[in-house]
C-alpha cells in the first residue's frame, strides 16, 4: 500500500482500514484477529463488570490497537453521553463509537438522537463516530455536530447482507467531507472490496468474522479486500461501455487475410 | 442499602474504595458511576456511600 495514504479519525493516523469488532467470539482469538486483519482500532461495548469473570478483554488485545468504545445498550442521547463518559474514564482514549437503538428487533439506528449526542460528546472533546441510517441532511448535521467520520449501516447488525443501502451511502461518500466508514451488514470481503472501490474511507466488521468457519482466515481476506479495494479507488476505476466490446488485443496483425 | 450493579448490597457507610476492595472487581479495569455522576479513581476513598446510592461499576467487553 502506499504508506502516504492515511485514514485520519480524532488527528491520529491509520494506516489500516480495517476497523475489528471484538463481540461475539473467544477472547483468545483477538490477538490473531488483530494480527491477520492488520487492524489498528478495536470496537468494544461497556457493561456492568461481572466480579466472577476474572478475564478482561483489554489483557487480550495487543498494545498499540486504539480502542472505539461503543455506547451500545443506549436508548437515546443521554444514555450514550453516559456511556461514552463511563468508557473514556474506563482510561483508554476519547474515542467513541456512538449507537443509539430504540428497538432490539431491526437494531436500526435513533439518528435524531445520534445527532444530539454526536453535539455534547464531540463538545467534551471526544473523537465522535457516529453510526447512522445512511441519510445526507442527517450525515450533514452530524458532520456540523462535530464528528471525526460517519459511519452509514451497510445492513441491518449482524446480517452479514452487504451493501444493501449502496446508493446513499455513494451520496455520502460523495457529499461528505469526513471519513465514510461502513459499519454493520458487511458479510463478505467482496462487499467490504466493493464498498472502498466506492470511497470508502474504512470498513467496521464484526459478525462476519464472528460467524464465519475460520476467523483468522477470513479477517485476513478482509484485510486484502479492503487493501484491494482501496487501491482500486486511489486507481481510478476503468470506464464501463454503454454498449458493445472494445478488443484488448491488437486489431492488426491477424494470421489470415 | 446501597444498589450496586442493580444488587441492593449492605454497604453504606463505606467507602467507595473499601467496598470495591471487598470484592474482586480490578481497580485498574473498572470505572464508577454514583448516582449517574462518574466517581474518578482519585476520589474513590473520599466518597462515602449512603442509603439508597445507586452505584453502576463498568467494564469493558467484547462489542461492535
Amino acid at each position: 500500500m502506499n504508506q502516504t495514504d492515511k485514514l485520519i479519525l480524532g488527528g491520529r493516523e491509520f494506516s489500516s482500514r480495517f476497523i475489528l469488532g471484538s463481540g461475539k467470539y473467544s477472547l483468545n482469538l483477538i490477538e490473531a484477529a488483530v494480527k491477520d486483519a492488520g487492524a489498528e482500532i478495536i470496537t468494544l461495548a461497556v457493561r456492568r463488570a461481572n466480579t466472577k469473570e476474572q478475564e478482561n478483554i483489554l489483557d487480550y488485545i495487543p498494545k498499540g490497537v486504539t480502542l472505539l468504545p461503543n455506547t451500545s445498550g443506549a436508548r437515546n442521547a443521554e444514555e450514550a453521553v453516559r456511556i461514552a463518559r463511563l468508557a473514556r474514564e474506563l482510561g483508554c482514549g476519547n474515542f467513541v463509537k456512538i449507537e443509539i437503538m430504540r428497538d432490539s428487533k431491526y437494531l436500526l439506528p435513533d439518528n435524531s438522537q445520534t445527532i444530539r449526542a454526536t453535539e455534547i460528546l464531540a463538545k467534551e472533546g471526544f473523537a465522535v463516530l457516529p453510526y447512522m441510517y445512511p441519510d445526507l441532511n442527517v450525515a450533514r448535521d452530524l458532520a456540523n455536530a462535530g464528528a471525526a467520520a460517519i459511519m452509514p449501516l451497510g445492513a441491518p447488525i449482524g446480517s452479514n447482507k452487504g451493501l444493501v443501502t449502496k446508493e446513499f451511502i455513494q451520496i455520502l461518500i460523495d457529499e461528505i467531507d469526513l471519513p465514510i466508514i461502513v459499519d454493520a451488514g458487511i458479510g463478505r470481503p467482496s462487499q467490504a472490496c466493493e464498498a472502498m472501490e466506492m470511497g470508502a474511507a474504512a470498513i467496521m466488521a464484526n459478525t462476519a468474522l464472528a460467524t464465519a468457519g475460520d476467523l483468522p482466515l477470513m479477517a485476513k481476506a478482509f484485510r486484502q479486500a479492503i487493501e484491494a479495494g482501496r487501491s482500486a479507488y486511489l486507481s481510478g476505476l476503468g470506464r464501463v461501455l454503454s454498449r458493445g466490446a472494445s478488443a484488448s488485443d491488437p486489431l492488426t496483425g491477424f494470421l489470415h487475410d | 442499602m446501597v444498589k450496586i450493579n442493580g444488587v441492593l448490597v449492605d454497604a453504606a457507610g463505606k467507602t467507595l474504595k473499601e467496598f470495591l476492595a471487598s470484592t474482586d472487581y480490578d481497580p485498574l479495569r473498572i470505572a464508577c458511576e454514583r448516582n449517574g455522576e462518574i466517581v474518578p479513581k482519585s476520589r474513590y476513598e473520599e466518597t462515602i456511600l449512603e442509603e439508597e446510592d445507586v452505584i453502576e461499576v463498568v467494564s469493558f467487553v467484547g462489542g461492535g
